[in-house]
């Protein structure tokens, strides 16, 4: 009886809360000052309103208590769905802007503005970095934290809200840069109040995976826990500190910095290379500390040495952002001791590298069968492989050629294709046939092909970039033997030329193997029922 | 390595494994990022920065939200070949002002931090509307719509206001007038006498050739004073920065 009171308190409360953020939203529509702001009130305003009515339908029903017996898998599911969806759509975006840069007539004369790179740069970025990214660490986080504590996910639907709004964080985002809605500031785009929504968001993730965590069944908190857990408070805190702005109106997107010049440039790349550190390698470290170990069925390589590289990374990245600013006007002091840790980080690095490569010790031999294992294996190679090249390119002297150039772009794709989108891909094969009761997926021959895929297609992207970045960082700084400069900056432009086509054709291999992914998803997943897993009976780790 | 069977500690406790790895992680940018903000000789002691013009204010907007900084930087390297092709290195005074920063990171075009002044307004706008008519080998996207979209003004006061709110000097009196301001700058056949006392060295033309006020005034009255403020002739080198 009690229990039927409160839900229906829980209804009305809710019908309040939809009821007054619909009125709102409609007058933020009315009064808007620019397109974006105009655009996303209305959007609120729409999606409030359905969620009233949905509400009030079902209002002073009995209510069917949810099933506690089984782990919580359903928000996994949608998750594993939108990280293949929002690949999807960040490869194509990439991949088009790639071929921009080729060929400018791409850049529509009937799509203008909306369609111009400087518009769909931040798209790409953050549909590939937040929308994939973010989802595939969301969804993995849930699975691992309620496989490894043996419990279902604390807060109920809580972790709904967590799903649905970030989706709804990404599409403003999205939708925001194409009208026109943005602060500038790299992989932080997102104006103001979205960026209050993602905090808000961002607090009720954290506390669903830590209250996950408080009733856990396992005394001890796995180390994949540890990655995933420091990733998100550390982006809490990145995220906060770098969006600290003043709207200049609440009814309209544009907000003004609280910082400035040299200290807002510190503060942006402190948070820039740490969204490349925390969330696309601490959270992506707590996936590989729990799935590859899982795909190859052996236990972690060493206990010792993932304490040791735990607690170097995530001290060690910290300091790493003012190697983006060598040369610049931040103070010397501040860029060397930004390159001096750079390249410490180099160990730790290693560290996760040599613990997932080394856990296939003895199983070595399933790489000829398993290509699951040959991804996790070749996303480990990826990720060895960036983070000596990014110490190395911290160093003052080849940052001084690399530094503006393709070369980082370079950089930054092997990493993220290579280590962040080979490991996510070999999770969704994990997942999909687990989550929805299929023995394996439906085409292991595949899975292969996909490998080959974007194996060729991230070569082809890297060398490409490599080419490019080092010949026009060497063209800008040729003089003759007078000491006239030699090169025009549109020399440099037009050399680039071959290489960008090549580089867009590594793009469409990649976009390429996520289609042929997605198509053995769907199949696999077609008609099969979903497989809601019991909890297994507990039993103490020591 | 008996201190490593300590992390027991930290692996059975959700409390300490958060305290500790948050207290971690807060260290580093404390050391780097704390300083800037109180050590004297982070920001260079030089004659001639002053806040942006209304116009021009308006322009860096558009030059912020069509996501310019993904392809030109604002940051001139102290390297011979730099200062050769874009002008003096640029100096952290220099974006004293930017809420946020436009330095960039990538220079898929040419640095733009000393544009101002180089090219002539025609040269822009030509280049804007059709960037491979000025520039063959140019790959840059076409900016023509900004000589159709009219701007008005209307909320620029709030803009200054809130720059003033974060610590840009704007006097009351640059506020109040700002309206003014903005609507002056690019019509020289008006009285702009208190706009350049109020922005002394604020380029007043009629910058897109049209008798409206649109976008394109505004992106190349900011494009056209971007590096030329500072008097280098006030600059001295601080060794030890």
């Amino acid at each position: 009886m009690l229990g039927q009171l409160r839900g229906h308190f829980m209804d009305y409360l809710k019908l309040t809360i939809l009821g007054l953020i619909t009125l709102i939203a409609a007058i933020a529509t009315n009064w808007a000052h620019d397109l974006a702001y105009q655009v996303h009130a209305f959007l609120i305003m729409i999606i409030a309103f359905g969620m009233f009515i949905w509400v009030l339908r079902r209002t002073d029903e009995t209510k069917v208590p949810q099933q506690d017996g089984i782990f919580f898998d359903g928000v996994i599911r949608a998750g594993v769905i939108a990280t293949a969806f929002w690949g999807t759509a960040g490869f194509l975006v990439g991949t088009f802007i790639a071929f921009q840069l080729a060929f400018p007539a791409l850049n529509f004369d009937w799509g203008q503005p909306f369609t111009n790179f400087g518009r769909l740069r931040p798209l790409h970025t953050s549909a590939v970095i937040f929308a994939f990214g973010g989802n595939a660490l969301i969804a993995t986080s849930f699975y691992v934290v309620q496989r490894t504590s043996a419990v279902r996910l604390w807060g109920g639907n809580l972790s709904w809200f967590v799903f649905w709004g970030y989706q709804l964080f990404i599409v403003l985002a999205a939708t925001g840069y194409l009208l026109g809605a943005t602060q500038s500031k790299e992989y932080a785009e997102p104006e103001w109040y979205i960026d209050i929504w993602l905090t808000i968001v961002w607090l009720s993730y954290l506390a669903v995976f830590l209250g996950t965590i408080f009733k856990r069944k396992e005394r001890h908190i796995y180390v994949a826990n540890w990655f995933y857990l420091a990733f998100i408070i550390t982006v809490a805190m990145l995220h906060v500190v770098n969006n600290l702005s003043i709207p200049v109106s609440i009814w309209g997107s544009k907000s003004v910095q609280v910082f400035s010049g040299v200290q807002d440039a510190m503060t942006q790349w402190w948070y820039g290379h740490n969204a490349v550190g925390f969330f696309l390698t601490a959270g992506f470290l707590g996936m590989m500390y729990y799935f590859v170990p899982k795909q190859a069925n052996r236990p972690v390589y060493s206990y010792k040495l993932s304490i040791i590289h735990f607690w170097a990374l995530i001290f060690l990245y910290i300091w790493a952002g003012p190697h983006h600013l060598h040369y610049t006007a931040l103070p010397d002091w501040a860029s060397t001791l930004g390159m001096v840790f750079s390249i410490v980080l180099w160990m730790p690095s290693w560290g996760g590298m040599i613990n997932g490569l080394m856990t296939l010790q003895g199983a070595w031999d399933k790489l000829r069968t398993d290509p699951i294992l040959r991804m996790f294996v070749l996303s480990l190679g990826f990720y060895g492989m960036s983070t000596f090249e990014g110490p190395m390119m911290s160093i003052r002297a080849v940052n001084a050629l690399s530094h503006y150039t393709d070369w980082t772009i370079g950089h930054v794709h092997s990493g993220a294709l290579g280590w962040n989108g080979m490991i996510t891909f070999a999770c969704l094969y994990f997942l999909t046939p687990r989550l929805w009761g299929r023995e394996k997926m439906h085409s292991m021959s595949a899975i292969s092909w996909h490998f080959w895929l974007a194996t060729i297609g991230i070569v082809l992207y890297a060398a490409s970039m490599w080419v490019t970045g080092i010949m026009e960082g060497l063209m800008w700084r040729e003089v003759d033997d007078q000491g006239f400069l030699v090169n025009s900056f549109a020399d440099t432009v037009s050399a680039k030329f071959p290489m960008y086509v090549v580089r867009g054709l590594g793009g469409v291999l990649f976009l390429s193997g996520a289609l042929v992914m997605v198509w053995n998803m769907w199949m696999t997943i077609r008609g099969a029922k979903p497989a809601d897993k019991p909890l297994p009976n507990a039993i103490p780790a020591e | 390595m008996a201190f490593l069977d300590k992390h027991a500690i930290l692996e059975k406790s959700p409390t300490l494994l958060l305290v500790a790895s948050l207290g971690v992680v807060t260290i580093g940018g404390i050391v780097e990022i704390a300083p800037l903000f109180w050590l004297e000789n982070t920001i260079e002691d030089v004659e001639g920065m002053r806040p942006y013009s209304p116009l021009e204010l308006a322009g860096r907007d558009i030059y912020v939200r069509e996501g310019c900084y993904a392809c030109h930087s604002q940051m001139i390297r102290p390297m011979r070949d730099e200062v050769e092709r874009y002008g003096h290195y640029s100096l952290a005074a220099e974006s004293q002002y930017d809420h946020p920063f436009q330095w960039g990171s990538k220079r898929t075009g040419p640095d733009v931090a000393r544009v101002g002044g180089r090219y002539s307004d025609a040269w822009h706008v030509d280049h804007l509307m059709n960037p491979q008519s000025v520039v063959p080998e140019s790959i840059m996207p076409k900016y023509a719509f900004l000589a159709d979209t009219v701007i008005d003004g209307k909320h620029i006061e709030d803009l200054l206001a809130t720059h003033q709110l974060v610590g840009v000097p704007y006097t009351d009196e640059q506020i109040s007038s700002a309206y003014a301001d903005f609507r002056v700058q690019a019509d020289p056949d008006e009285d702009w006498d208190g706009l350049v006392e109020r922005y002394p060295g604020a380029v007043v033309s009629n910058f897109d050739g049209q008798s409206a006020l649109t976008e394109m005034d505004a992106l190349i009255a900011y494009l056209q004073m971007l590096g030329t403020l500072v008097d280098f002739s006030t600059f001295t080198p601080d060794a030890s920065r």
